[in-house]
């Protein structure tokens, strides 16, 4: 009579893309911030592009870095807020299904987007359309992971006063092997050389995160929820 | 021994055995360190390349090792207070917290003094001051979410929960920044392999270790005395020893 | 009246809030066939004994049992029993009534939405089904919340202050459901801070400060 994992797992999905379509404005925040963040670099340095081009890994990284943050801790805040979520905790389904879920849909709409945005960011910053893939590859896993730390991030804030200062202060540290392995396959593959190894370890980063977040976060929740 | 374990996770009890472990952690510290100290500066032989200024590492050394500790034990007593809701898990981590994070500031202190004469500045990204960087700020985040919340227990189990997700990262972290560091050929690492020091160097840095380790203990002896008597504040025990 | 089959056991359960000492070894017995009304001022821990029955909240002391097993050593199974409906309506404004529904009955079972279309008209809401919770007045939200208890198909019933912005004739639907669901073998418990005027057998838990 019960329904299993896999199909609670569809339904949530639907339940959350359907509640982010609702609010389109919405999805575009991050985007936005990503450009906006891009553009303070040659603001605040010099638009010379050949300085940009050395930067431009760093810089992009941080920017989607940051415009990911941004969006996090509306992860579960929506559903605190209104009661949601403690329907969804008594739902029958563990809170492990509901979080990855919850953290999937979440880098469909916003760690999706921005790999997609990339190009246009990275054509801003001089970087060779030859290292697109590799840039966005390295990207869509650098996101991912984000959102996966995101989530126990959220987690552990949602429901305090301030919670999403505290929820970037507590995250990006644990982010920051991300932004090295991530910024640095990026520069390889503008330089030409082979990405190879940082993407190893972006990818290792990304499979243990995968596999531990949703029961860290989830232990989250559940002390969030007393 | 499993009598001992248990008769840890009583308030009174640590309360007792703290004040009394306190004083001779306090005297066998001194000991270490004036020792340390002494004769790290006056006696041991100036480094063949660094000359006098290499000292600092009697401070600097210990201090960056036990801020590692501080962060491993805080997450330890975090776990044993959210896995098995033994209170008294809560309260140590609660008191490592800034001991850990002091030790962590001193580290950087005297790591960036040991630069000046090193490399000339004050500050260059040598990935051993990253990381160590980086960890004072995993302990902000620590202490940071554990006030954040109005009701104690949950400040204790998220910033339990923070502090061990914490601990699995700080490998990853300290060898990913490793890695940046050798690709960009940075600031020179400050390498002192304790295999390669002569006896001499040698023995006062042991005692500033074992010097600082058991300062840590007294420190930590005092500390979980306080955290005790507020979390408990309400039990007739604390009445009674607050009113002897 | 059927056997009882169902029992909910709370036993002398401790819960504190920071300092304060919100529930002092609270406990009480229900069996099927029973409804328990839950009263007292504010701030004596009425939501919060509520939510120890659901399991959200673990007490310092006591402990809780469904059929005669600690709720927490088989959750699942505990929450595919219950329907919780707390004092917020719980339905994301975003969504449409029967949205609502859906996304959360359809966790529990596989569910049509002919089937949750009927039980919004039974509860006179019908016209709602497709209109956005955002819009609907508070009785008819509350309405949708009631709804969702029916349709979830659960013995045990544990409802914070279900009568709140409801009509007389939204309270007499309630009172007749509620009398229903015992009648038929269910518990049900419920915190109201007012009489409640039902023909099945109510028993009463006073919490004080």
């Amino acid at each position: 009579m019960s329904i299993g994992a896999v199909a609670a797992m569809r339904l949530l999905l639907r339940r959350e893309l359907t509640l982010s379509f609702r609010r389109p404005e919405q999805l575009l925040q991050p985007l936005v911030f990503f450009l906006i963040v891009t553009t303070l670099f040659p603001l605040g340095l010099s638009p010379q592009l050949s300085l940009l081009r050395e930067m431009a890994p760093g810089v992009l990284w941080v920017a989607a870095l940051l415009a990911s943050l941004l969006s996090m801790d509306g992860l579960f805040k929506s559903d605190a807020d209104d009661g949601t979520l403690e329907q969804l905790a008594l739902s029958g389904q563990s809170l492990g299904i509901i979080v990855i879920a919850k953290t999937i849909a979440h880098w469909l709409v916003s760690g999706v987007a921005l790999v997609v945005v990339s190009p246009v960011v990275a054509t801003t910053l001089a970087i060779p359309i030859e290292a697109f893939p590799i840039m966005m590859l390295s990207l869509a896993m650098g996101t991912l992971t984000l959102s996966w730390l995101g989530a126990i991030g959220a987690g552990l804030t949602v429901g305090l006063r301030r919670g999403s200062v505290l929820l970037s202060l507590i995250i990006l540290p644990l982010a920051m092997p991300l932004l090295i392995f991530g910024a640095n396959a990026t520069d390889r593959a503008i330089g030409g050389e082979s990405a190879a190894g940082p993407l190893y370890f972006l990818a290792a980063l990304c499979v243990f995160t995968t596999t531990l977040a949703p029961f860290a976060a989830s232990t989250a929740l559940r002390i969030t929820l007393e | 021994m499993w009598t001992w374990f248990y008769r840890l996770a009583s308030p009174p009890y640590v309360y007792r055995t703290a004040a009394a472990f306190a004083p001779w952690l306090l005297v066998s510290a001194a000991v270490c360190i004036v020792y340390g100290i002494v004769d790290g500066l006056a006696f041991a032989p100036p480094d063949y390349q660094q000359g006098d200024a290499f000292r600092i590492i009697y401070v600097h050394a210990p201090a960056g090792w036990l801020s590692m500790f501080g962060y491993t034990l805080m997450a330890v007593a975090g776990a044993v207070g959210l896995i098995w809701r033994i209170k008294m898990g809560h309260a140590v981590a609660a008191a490592v917290a800034p001991i850990g994070a002091s030790f962590t500031v001193l580290g950087l202190v005297t790591g960036s003094l040991w630069g000046r004469p090193m490399w000339g500045t004050y500050w260059a990204w040598d990935p051993r001051l990253t990381s160590e960087l980086i960890l004072l700020f995993l302990y902000f985040g620590v202490i940071s979410l554990r006030s954040a919340f109005e009701d104690p227990n949950r400040g204790d189990r998220a910033a339990a929960l923070l502090a061990i997700v914490g601990v699995v990262n700080v490998p990853i972290i300290h060898y990913s920044v490793q890695w940046w560091n050798s690709l960009h050929q940075g600031a020179t690492v400050m390498k002192f392999e304790k295999s390669s020091m002569p006896g001499s160097m040698l023995w006062p840095l042991l005692a500033m270790f074992l010097g600082y380790m058991l300062f840590f203990g007294a420190v930590l002896c005092i500390r979980v005395r306080a955290e005790i008597l507020n979390r408990e504040r309400q039990a007739s025990w604390v009445r009674e020893a607050v009113q002897a | 009246m059927s056997a009882a089959p169902y029992c909910l056991e709370v036993d002398r359960v401790h819960v504190w809030r920071g300092d304060r000492h919100v529930l002092k070894g609270t406990s009480f017995r229900l069996e099927g066939g029973e409804l328990l009304h839950v009263w007292g001022p504010n701030g004596t821990g009425k939501t919060t004994l509520l939510r120890v029955a659901c399991g959200l909240l673990r007490p310092e002391q006591g402990a809780v049992s469904w059929m005669g097993r600690a709720i927490h050593s088989f959750a699942a199974d505990y929450q595919a029993a219950l329907a919780y409906a707390s004092h917020e309506t719980a339905l994301k404004s975003d969504l449409t009534a029967l949205e609502n529904l859906r996304f959360t009955v359809g966790l529990k079972r596989a569910v049509e939405g002919a089937e949750l279309r009927e039980t919004l008209a039974k509860v006179g809401v019908g016209a709602c089904a497709d209109l956005p919770a955002r819009v609907l007045s508070a009785g008819q939200r509350r309405r949708v919340a009631i709804a969702r208890v029916l349709a979830l198909r659960a013995p045990l019933w544990l409802l914070d202050e279900p009568y709140t912005n409801l009509d007389t004739d939204g309270a007499a639907f309630m009172s007749a459901m509620l009398d229903a669901h015992v009648d038929q073998g269910g518990c049900a418990v419920v915190v109201a801070h007012h009489d409640l005027a039902l023909g099945c057998r109510v028993r009463r838990l006073e919490l004080s400060a």
